[in-house]
């Protein structure tokens, strides 16, 4: 397993020196990319319980309508009444649930923090290519993350116009009252967008640049597959957000018209130039944790995935179509009606690639040997709710019934799914994997089964419902349902979910024992606890500064587990058999 | 599931369920394989001391069968929306019946043309959240906005709408059944989003010329209906 570690400690001498580095350097502003992944898994996790929390008031409003929303009696006029909640502070609440939960947890754990924690390890070097770029990229998108946050304390409240932000609702502030929040969501938010800027430079050139003698594309994990698809949809995407931040700002702040007819501008310009933004990002928020779910299928079935090839392939037409189906967030919004068409059409082709994944994940369990561990667990969870949440987009795809059931729950429905049931499960699936790796302690497999078992039924009970209540005609983001005599029938289910959410939230209680009880008490981790292929497996737990002793030789794919070439059922990427040294693969 | 769907009172709801009802046994059908697959593989291939995985790197032609057996169904779907799709909002029958619907923070302006069918004239009659209809007619909605974006959802119709300020949208419907029927804002507008509403009186024949005759006294009560043959 570990002839190359035969050769470390004399090149490992050479990196002793970056050791002895002060507390600061450490762990504030540090460079290395392991510590910078943490930092970002942190900010994501601490911003994960306050928007767990903002939803947990949206739901309450939803299930008990203008009733006394329990321990918020402290939140001040004019946002809540003595605990109960004004409508404009609902609208409020949930386009900071989604803002929060997009922009500043999934991308932060799943980009962020195992983009740089697992690129230089996976791939065989020693950090990013340009580690004080990288530090940069957490330190900017951890000042977004604290303008973000004083949005909530400006006079007139946080934006209300939805994490979409429809202009001119969210371009003329006396439209929503809202000052500025709307203002600091567009600051923030830019700033937000050169830290991704920053962070996805350095994750193209150091995948392109940096990989290990022998480390093919085709040898690549397809985590570090994912990854780098992300990083180009991230510097493509980016500045089209980017730009559309800068003309909303300009309409609130400087008096510009490009969103406001009345001034010869267009409200459909932010949604096409938001949603252009906006689909690529929903396969950033994705493609991460189809990759990491992937590697953790394979490792635990102790098979090769199921057709490599297909996999990353489909990633790649996955991450190209992204760009033209846009429009299929806009076919009621106005948009010519034959322009849906094309949008419907390219929206169906993209299910081809999502439905290959799924079945490659079928077949990568056909024939295993499945360990049950709680990461198996997770990344199966992944599978199982995403194909939920694909098939549901087929209903919005076909326009006829997006007539209906646009902006309704099954909409958020859908989108739970994929983000939560797809995201969320493969940041589970992903912490409880590489903690051994992150920090040194294994995690506790049972307390890990006591938060998976409750989350998922939890999970479950919470959103599926929804699709039912998106069926009753059920429009998102109205704060009182009883307002309407057609939703009457559907409000015990409204209070179910709602029962189902606090429960969701507390099945987050034993994860967050699980993870600061491992980090300084948790069995001591091997250097690889899973018998698993890929490089990182290779480093002490957790690798120091420079990661190896001498840097790996990659040997052939990442996937050869029960190869019949040797008596173990993994084989790990750095392993020379004799006599196998010309083998292509 | 689908039975949660509002009562459909249109005519073009039936196609739309029924679109909604295939994609829901496609999707079924798909998920039930899927997750029975998972289950089956879960338990016959768990760990066991002594085994050893089936060591493969995948299957040609079953990855060709489950790429191109989902695109063609996905291709069929692509075609059956797009006839169902022209035929609500491309190919619009003639109108029997105009009116012009405006949204405005946080009602439904409605303004009926009157006898002479044209808007703009003293015989217009304004009022907000309450549209009055003929059953069996086509009607014409011409939407508006003053301010924000709102969107028209009429649930028991099968249709939604968005109305935009700058610019005006023409959309038909043609209820089947007389009663009244809600008609929520779909689309984030504010503070009073929740609760913008208004409502639609779906009116026989006779209880539309009653209410033509209480509204415009003094003309021939199926004057409004006549002569919009416009767009």
């Amino acid at each position: 397993m570990s002839e190359s570690a035969a050769i470390a400690p004399a090149a490992h001498a050479a990196h002793d020196a970056h050791e002895e580095v002060s507390f600061l350097r450490h762990y504030v502003f540090s460079t290395d990319h392991k510590m910078i992944g943490r930092q970002f898994l942190f900010l994501g996790l601490f911003m994960m319980i306050i928007g767990g929390l903002l939803a947990l008031m949206v739901r309450w409003e939803l299930a008990w309508p203008e009733e006394v929303v329990p321990f918020t009696q402290w939140i001040p006029e004019p946002y809540m009444s003595e605990g109960h909640m004004n409508p404009a502070f609902y609208n409020t609440l949930f386009t900071m649930h989604a803002t929060i939960m997009v922009f500043f947890v999934v991308m932060p754990i799943l980009v962020g923090c195992f983009g740089n924690f697992l690129i230089p390890l996976m791939i065989g070097t020693r950090d990013m290519a340009f580690p004080v770029l990288n530090m940069l990229s957490f330190w900017v998108g951890a000042v977004a993350g604290v303008l973000m946050l004083s949005g909530f304390f400006v006079p007139g409240g946080h934006a209300a116009a939805g994490w979409t932000s429809y202009a001119p609702l969210s371009s003329v502030p006396v439209y929503s009252g809202v000052e500025w929040g709307q203002n600091l969501w567009c600051i923030s938010l830019l700033v937000l967008g050169v830290s991704s800027l920053m962070g996805s430079i350095n994750y193209i050139t150091t995948i392109i640049n940096m990989r290990a003698p022998g480390m093919t594309l085709f040898r690549l994990p397809l985590t570090i597959w994912a990854l780098f698809i992300v990083a180009i949809l991230l510097l493509l995407a980016l500045p089209v957000l980017s730009a559309a931040l800068g003309l909303l700002l300009l309409d609130r702040m400087a008096g510009t018209t490009f969103f406001l007819p009345s001034g010869g501008g267009e409200p459909l310009l932010w949604q096409h130039l938001f949603w252009f933004f906006g689909h690529p990002e929903v396969y950033i928020l994705i493609l991460p944790a189809m990759g990491i779910a992937s590697d953790i299928l394979s490792v635990f079935a102790r098979k090769p995935i199921f057709g490599y090839r297909a996999m990353a392939y489909s990633m790649i037409s996955i991450a190209g179509l992204s760009w033209i189906v846009w429009g299929h967030h806009m076919f009621q919004s106005g948009m010519n009606p034959t322009l849906g068409s094309s949008f419907m059409i390219s929206t169906m082709v993209i299910a081809v690639p999502s439905a290959i994944k799924t079945f490659n994940w079928l077949g990568t369990l056909w024939g295993g040997n499945i360990r049950f561990t709680v990461p198996m667990l997770n990344a199966l969870a992944f599978v199982s709710m995403f194909v939920i949440g694909g098939l549901s987009g087929i209903y919005m795809a076909a326009t006829p019934v997006d007539i209906f059931i646009h902006d309704t729950y099954f909409i958020v429905a859908h989108i739970h799914y994929v983000v939560f049931g797809g995201s969320i499960f493969g940041i589970f699936a992903a912490i409880y994997y590489w903690f051994p790796k992150m920090f040194g302690r294994m995690m506790n497999e049972t307390l890990g089964k006591i938060h998976f078992w409750p989350t998922l039924i939890a999970f479950n009970c919470t959103f599926f419902p929804m699709h039912i209540l998106g069926v009753g005609g059920h429009m998102r983001r109205i704060y009182n349902p009883m307002q309407y005599d057609f939703l009457h029938p559907l409000q015990p289910i409204n209070v179910f979910i709602t029962v189902s959410a606090v429960c969701l939230g507390l099945s987050q209680i034993p994860f967050a024992i699980n993870f600061f009880w491992s980090l300084f008490a948790g069995k001591k981790a091997t250097e690889n606890p899973w018998n698993a292929n890929t490089l990182e497996w290779t480093a002490p737990s957790p690798p120091p500064h420079g990661n190896f002793g001498a840097l790996p030789t990659v040997y052939r794919g990442p996937y050869e587990y029960s190869s019949p070439e040797v008596t173990e059922d993994w084989l790990p990427q750095t392993r020379r058999l004799e006599g196998a040294v010309a083998r292509a693969h | 599931m689908l039975s949660w769907l509002p009562e459909d009172v249109s005519t073009f709801g039936p196609k739309i369920d029924q679109l909604f009802y295939l994609i829901y046994y496609i999707t079924g059908f798909t998920f039930v394989l899927v997750n029975v697959l998972l289950l089956a593989f879960l338990v016959l291939y768990r760990h066991r001391d002594g085994r050893r995985a089936t060591y493969t790197h995948g299957n040609s032609t079953l990855e060709i069968i489950w790429t191109i057996v989902p695109a063609l169904i996905l291709v069929m779907l692509a075609f059956m929306s797009k006839g169902q799709w022209d035929a609500i909002k491309k190919n619009a029958p003639p109108a029997d019946v105009l009116v012009q619907v405006t949204g405005k923070q946080f009602n439904w302006e409605i303004v009926y043309p009157g006898p002479d069918g044209k808007f703009g004239t003293p015989d217009d009659y304004q009022v907000d959240n309450d549209l009055h209809v003929p059953v069996n007619k086509v009607v014409r909605v011409l939407l508006h906005s003053k301010d924000v974006i709102h969107s028209f959802f009429l649930p028991n119709l099968r249709l939604k709408q968005d109305a935009l300020p700058g610019r005006e949208i023409v959309v038909w419907f043609e209820a089947t059944k007389p009663g009244t029927y809600e008609i929520p804002c779909a689309e984030l507008c504010g503070f009073g989003h929740s609760g913008m509403k208004g409502q639609l009186t779906v009116h026989d024949t006779a209880g539309y010329d009653a209410w033509l005759k209480e509204r415009w006294p003094a003309t021939t009560a199926n004057a409004p209906a006549a002569d919009v043959e416009r767009g």
